[in-house]
């Protein structure tokens, strides 16, 4: 399976269990949390925790924003982007070391 | 393009006499009709709506059947008990002053707050203050995730983001207030036969900035339907002190002072009100945005702001559900 699939099979269980009560709900991939009901403000918090502590990144503070927390393909695109430019920084770190 | 808006900027004004005689008579109809209660028992901080609740009811049921709370704890602000007095001697009505630091510091309300800051900030402790805020909600689209502002003794100040644990810890703890107010308001209802007045103005009741159970809870709550800037047109109407005319809005909950739109409306509150009209009377965002002084867009993250507190204040609402209705109580 696709690493962008894993993940977004991933929080979508996530936010099931968390937010749904394990009651399944179709959703979308694409569908806002927040305009669905699905999670509110102090969701986020959880899901942030949930973020951190699961893929070992660190969400900053401007990265609290709907365009990357509001839904399952905006999570993944998120993650996708933190992840890369964490490997970017670690060869840059490592190109560093080189010279 | 055209400014013009076809919403007039005084869409919140209202008859202040017109609206405080339907009060009264509501007042009066509630307590003596309704719930069959001798008087009233108002919970009085000082700010205006407590100020404007305690000033009906007198008028509504005789300034010999309500009684003014004043309920400080260690945190409270010294101008809180001092305006809560001016406003009973005003009125010529009963008044009790009970300290709840004592009941805060053995529910351990303090010491559960806390450490729920030193999970963050493992220095806080004695003689530091804080509170939480709100990061600007107006100008972009972001979530109504809370900070910690922390002022130690010596002055310094730090900002740091709430994590979920810290949020919860620190909210849960702090509600013991407004719940243990609550509490020794029903002791004073229960002594007299007395109904306990709520205080909250439209934004508060609509937007669920309250405390189930704790300010959320009471008898009956005659501002309700008021915007606040129709809270205010009313108190100017009732003759209410300048000083609490002209007192800023406050939580008086963290030991920092802290605004009610760093804490919750995150716009000041003649604008809030303004987006709440505009939201129920279905004003476009573009309509509203002259009125309000502010841009389209902006309106519209506050309708969007609006909908969701409504969510998470529909819970706060609620009443006891049960699994099937008994009947014969309905």
């Amino acid at each position: 399976m696709p690493v962008a699939s894993l993940v977004a099979q991933q929080v979508r269980e996530f936010i099931v269990e968390n937010f749904l009560y394990g009651q399944q709900r179709a959703f979308n991939d694409e569908d806002s949390f927040l305009e669905n009901g699905i999670v509110d403000s102090t969701g986020v918090l959880q899901l942030v925790a949930f973020l951190e502590e699961t893929y070992r990144v660190t969400v900053e503070d401007e990265d609290l924003i709907p365009a990357n927390l509001d839904s399952i393909k905006n999570v993944t695109l998120y993650l996708s982007r933190k992840v890369d430019l964490a490997a970017e920084a670690q060869v840059g770190g490592n190109q560093g070391r080189r010279v | 393009m055209s400014t013009h808006s076809i919403v007039s900027a005084d869409i919140l004004e209202l008859d202040a006499q017109r609206e405080t005689e339907r009060i009264i008579n509501g007042i009066r109809g509630l307590v003596f009709g309704q719930l069959k209660r001798k008087g009233a028992v108002v919970g009085v901080s000082g700010g205006i709506d407590s100020t404007v609740v305690a000033y009906l009811c007198a008028r509504a049921l005789g300034k010999e059947r309500v009684v003014a709370l004043f309920t400080p704890e260690t945190d409270s602000s010294p101008d809180s008990l001092r305006l809560g007095r001016m406003i009973a001697d005003d009125l010529g009505i009963r008044s009790f002053i009970e300290d709840i630091s004592p009941t805060l510091k053995g529910a351990r309300c303090y010491e559960r707050r806390d450490a729920a800051i030193r999970q963050l900030i493992p220095e806080y402790g004695p003689g530091y203050k804080s509170k939480i805020v709100l990061p600007n909600l107006v100008d972009a689209d972001r979530y109504a995730l809370f900070s910690i502002v922390i002022q130690s003794p010596d002055g310094e100040t730090k900002k740091v983001r709430l994590s979920l644990d810290a949020y919860l810890g620190i909210v849960a703890a702090t509600n013991c207030k407004q719940r243990a107010r609550k509490m020794i308001e029903y002791y004073y209802a229960d002594l007299y036969q007395y109904a306990v007045a709520g205080t909250p103005n439209r934004l508060e009741y609509d937007q669920g900035f309250f405390v189930k159970n704790g300010d959320g809870a009471a008898d009956f709550k005659p501002i309700a339907h008021l915007y606040k800037t129709q809270v205010y047109q009313l108190a100017a109407h009732l003759g209410v002190p300048a000083e609490i005319l002209h007192r800023p809005s406050t939580t008086d909950t963290y030991s920092l002072e802290q605004s009610q739109e760093e804490f919750y409306f995150a716009i000041p509150l003649p604008k809030m009100d303004l987006c709440l009209y505009g939201k129920n009377n279905a004003i476009s965002a573009a309509d509203l945005a002259p009125v309000a002084g502010m841009d389209e867009k902006q309106v519209q993250r506050i309708y969007a702001m609006i909908d969701a507190k409504r969510a998470v204040a529909h819970y706060l609402r609620s009443a006891p559900l049960l699994v099937e209705d008994v009947t014969e109580v309905l």
